[in-house]
Formats: structure tokens, sequence, C-alpha cells
């Protein structure tokens, strides 16, 4: 390696400010001296100027979006860990319901949406898709990580006797923690995918005040620049779950886990 | 498996135990071992004449299909009051927790909590040479403090019987020498019994007093040494003409059952 560590973590940051830095001017001027109409490509700042402009009814809806995605992602957390606790438990409860959990993974999430918003209250059926798309990567994995117990401390436990509960307990949600929490990370940007789709499905029904709705709404009205803006806050949303997760992450397995250990050379 | 009692001088003995896998595969047939109060013994053989398994019927985790296991106390049964440790060919510890948590898992799972249960890990810690590292997380260990962590969770419950399954095997020959010793030092301590198993010549005469030597296909006993050196044995006895002596007529049996298992 021709850089230190602290320098490769300095480019790790610096090269992609600096391609931001390089992109943006670009922009603005392709868009002036193009004589691009803002409805076709607002040019950077116009986005930026609308955000601040329309900060209130951007972030009202921010918090519609992110009360969805939390909520979704919380009830998906939950569901997930809790139902593949109840498959390893109970073989029978898996064969019977596992294939359902595969078919509402398959089936897209897009084709589900209007039905739901049939049945349920727009709120809820927005709820009800964030939770089905990152319901099932937490199901899978840790269905996989309770699976994956290293099999001479399985005979240990049994050597001493351990009740079953004490091995889900002492051994089996342990070692499933890096799956889990592998699964929840997908799971966190799934759930805000899901909350958008159902809000626009919902917002061509005509109601809804989340930031996907915003977004179609601007999309009818031409209002690029707001559109722009709404998207803008819906990645930063994004980035701001990834990196909370792995945050989480980190700090639960930095101290055992391979994933989480710090490079030693 | 019936439990019946057996003379005094034996702690568990294993009369004609078989064991054939699901798979067709046999890897003990007519297997007769008497394990006595005390000793050290070690079952030394070829990669498939069966001492794991052999070991691991002993500690009830896998059920002979012909065969009893008799053990001289009830108490002393893997089914009621677990009066038995085992040590695994990897140090098998759950990287998750501290080495205090790993060596206090055996007294937790028997729901033995407490101070009580604290002192116990600190002496067994003790016991290995790993004053200070209670809570150090596995990986921040070497190979050869790992395997100490887990002979020491072996030791927290003061157990009669010490079942240990190639527990030195992946480890570099001066750590070996070393744990050898150590391992001898804490049997002559606890006064416990061992039954080690190993494919080493040279740390079978080492550590026992007694070398079962065992051939393949189907696994069974072929032979026993008795290794008659008057412990304590360091440095001294491993370069000594009596050890070498030992060693060979050790290496021959081996050769012999070797052939006898149609073993390369």
């Amino acid at each position: 390696m021709s850089t230190s560590p602290n320098g490769d973590r300095v480019l790790r940051i610096a090269l992609p400010i600096i391609v931001l830095a390089l992109a943006l001017p670009i922009w603005e001027m392709a868009v002036r001296l193009g004589n691009i109409p803002p409805y076709v490509l607002p040019p950077p700042l116009l986005i930026l100027q609308t955000l601040i402009a329309d900060w209130t009814v951007l972030w009202q809806s921010l918090l519609v979006t992110m009360l969805t995605t939390f909520q979704g992602f919380l009830l998906a957390a939950v569901g997930g860990v809790g139902l593949a606790v109840l498959f390893n438990q109970f073989r029978f409860l898996e064969y019977s319901l596992y294939p359902y959990a595969v078919i509402l993974q398959v089936t897209p999430i897009v084709a589900i949406a209007p039905l739901l918003l049939i049945y349920l209250p727009q709120p809820l059926a927005v709820l009800f898709c964030a939770w089905i798309v990152a319901f099932f990567p937490v199901l899978a994995n840790t269905t996989l990580g309770l699976n994956s117990i290293d099999r001479n401390l399985g005979d240990l436990f049994a050597l001493y006797g351990a009740s079953r509960g004490q091995v889900l307990w002492h051994l089996k949600l342990p070692s499933a923690l890096p799956y889990i929490l592998g699964g929840l990370r997908i799971a966190g940007g799934l759930s805000l995918i899901g909350a958008v789709v159902a809000e626009i499905a919902a917002g061509s029904a005509g109601a809804g005040s989340g930031l996907a709705y915003r977004i179609a709404e601007s999309g009818y009205r031409l209002n690029i620049p707001r559109m722009c803006a709404a998207l803008l806050l819906l990645s930063v949303a994004g980035i701001v779950i990834f990196y909370l997760l792995s945050l989480v992450n980190y700090l639960a397995l930095r101290r055992w886990h391979e994933s989480a250990l710090e490079q030693e050379r | 498996m019936p439990v019946q009692a057996a003379p005094s001088s034996s702690i568990v003995a294993l009369h004609g135990v078989g064991k054939t896998f699901p798979n067709g595969t046999t890897a003990l047939a007519g297997l007769d071992l008497d394990v006595r109060q005390g000793e050290f013994v070690s079952l030394l053989g070829p990669s498939g004449c069966g001492k794991s398994t052999a070991l691991r019927i002993i500690a009830g985790l896998s059920e002979p299909s012909s065969g009893t296991v008799e053990w001289r106390q009830q108490d002393a049964h893997p089914g009621s009051e677990s009066r038995i440790g085992f040590v695994f060919q990897e140090p098998t510890l759950m990287p998750w927790t501290s080495v205090f948590n790993n060596v206090l898992l055996p007294l937790k799972l028997k729901g033995i909590a407490g101070d009580k249960a604290g002192a116990s890990v600190t002496a067994a810690l003790d016991r290995v040479g790993l004053q200070g590292f209670a809570q150090a997380y596995p990986r921040e260990l070497s190979g050869g403090m790992r395997m100490r962590v887990s002979i020491a969770r072996a030791l927290v419950t003061e157990p009669d019987l010490l079942l240990m399954d190639e527990p030195f095997a992946a480890l570099d020959e001066i750590t070996r020498f070393k744990l050898n010793n150590d391992l001898l030092d804490v049997w002559h301590a606890l006064r416990t019994t061992v039954v080690f198993v190993t494919h080493s010549v040279f740390e079978s005469v080492y550590l026992s007093s007694r070398v079962v030597v065992m051939a393949a296909r189907p696994g069974r006993v072929f032979t026993e040494l008795l290794i008659d050196a008057p412990y304590p044995r360091g440095q001294d006895f491993r370069t000594s003409a009596e050890y070498a002596a030992f060693c060979r007529r050790t290496s021959e049996a081996l050769a012999q059952a070797m052939q006898a298992g149609g073993g390369q």
C-alpha cells in the first residue's frame, strides 16, 4: 500500500467531495449556457432556493414519511426477529408459513400497494407497505443466523444440560446477532422505499402528505425544482438511516465480530 | 443406555461399545475401555479410528449403537448432575462475550450464580495462568491462551472426569509443551481423571499413565501400554532415555495397529 491508513481515510472523504464540487458548477453552467428551462432541468442553485423557500411544507412531509418509515422498520424488526425465533423453535410453523413469507416478498410492492389502499385506511396501508418490504430480509437473515451456531458450542450446551430457552438466549441469539444487524441494515433502506412507493400509489388517488406525495404532486404541476428538492431530502433521509444502522452495527459488534474489527497490519 | 455400578477402581467403563452412523459408517465396534479413578489415559490412534467418537459417547453427546457404558457413581452419569468437563479440538469459546463469562457458562447453565460462581471462575482462571484476562474477549487472545480459557471452563465445575479431544493439535510446539506441563500440574493438583485423545505418540507418552492404542476400520482397542514413569514429569523426563524408549514402543504399537486397521 502506498498510502497510510490515515491518508486512505482522508482520500475516502475528500474524493467524493471533490467530485461533487466539480459536478455542481458544470451542471449550473450547462443549464445557464444552454438556456435549458427549469421544468426540464433545474440548476442546483434553484433547487437549493426551492428547498429553503418551501422548507415548511417539505419538512412537514419529510416528518410524515420518516415516521412511517420508522414505524415500518420497527414492526419489521420485531416481526422478522420474532417470527424467525418462532420458526426456529417450532418447525411445523416454519413449514406452514415460510412459503407465504416468500410470496409476500417476491410480489412487487408497487403491485400490492393499490390493493392495500382499497382495503385499509391510507396511513395504515402506507405503513403496511413499508413493513412488507422491510420484513423479509430480517426474517431471512435471522433464520440463517439462528441456524449458524458453532456445533461444538451446541454440544457444550447439551453437555451441561441447557434448556431450550437457555440455548436460544445464550447461544442462538448472540450467534445470530451479526446476521440480524445485517438484515436490519437492509430493512432500513427498504422500509423507506416501501413507504415512498405506497405514498406515490396513494398520491395518485388524491390523498397523502408525505414526501413522495409532494414529488408526485410537483410532477403534475411541472414544479421540477420542488420535485428535485424533495428527492434530495429523500436521499439524505436514506443516507442517515443507513449510517445510523451501520453505527449500531459497529457498536454492537466491534469487540468480537470479524466484520467490525479494525484492520491490524 | 443401562447404568449399573462398576468396580470401585473404575470411574467409567465401556463394554463392547459399537457405533454405526446413519450413513452406514462403522466408527466403533466392540470397544472395551475401563477408565480408572485418578488416571491420565490417552487414546492414541490414526484418523478414523473412532477415538473422538468414543470420547463423545463417554460424554453422553452420542449414544452407542450397541454395548453399554457403566458409571461407578450414579452422579457421574452425564444425564444427571454433570461431573464431566469437555475440551474440544478448537477452543470453542463464545466470541461475543468476555473470558469471564465464557468460563462462567457451565455454572450459569446449571443455575449457579452470584459471588460463589464468580469465585469459582476466578479460581479456574488462576489455575490455568490467566489472572488479569477475565475481561478480555477471545479475539484478543493468542491460540494458546484461548485453549487455556477452554480448559478453565471445563474445570470450573470441578469435574471428576476431564475429557479432552486433541486439544493441543492446532498449537505450535512451544505452546503445546508449555500447556502439556500446565495440564499435568492441574491434573495433579485437582486429582481428577483425564481421558485425552491425541494422534501424537510423544504427547501421549509424556502425559499419560496409560496409553490405549486404537486401530481403525472398525475402531477398536488394539493394545495398551502402561507408562509407569513417576510424576511429576518435566523437561528431564522429556529428554530422558526412558521417555525415548516408551515412545519407541508406543510407535511400534501404533504402526502395528495401523497395519491391522488397513491404514496407510
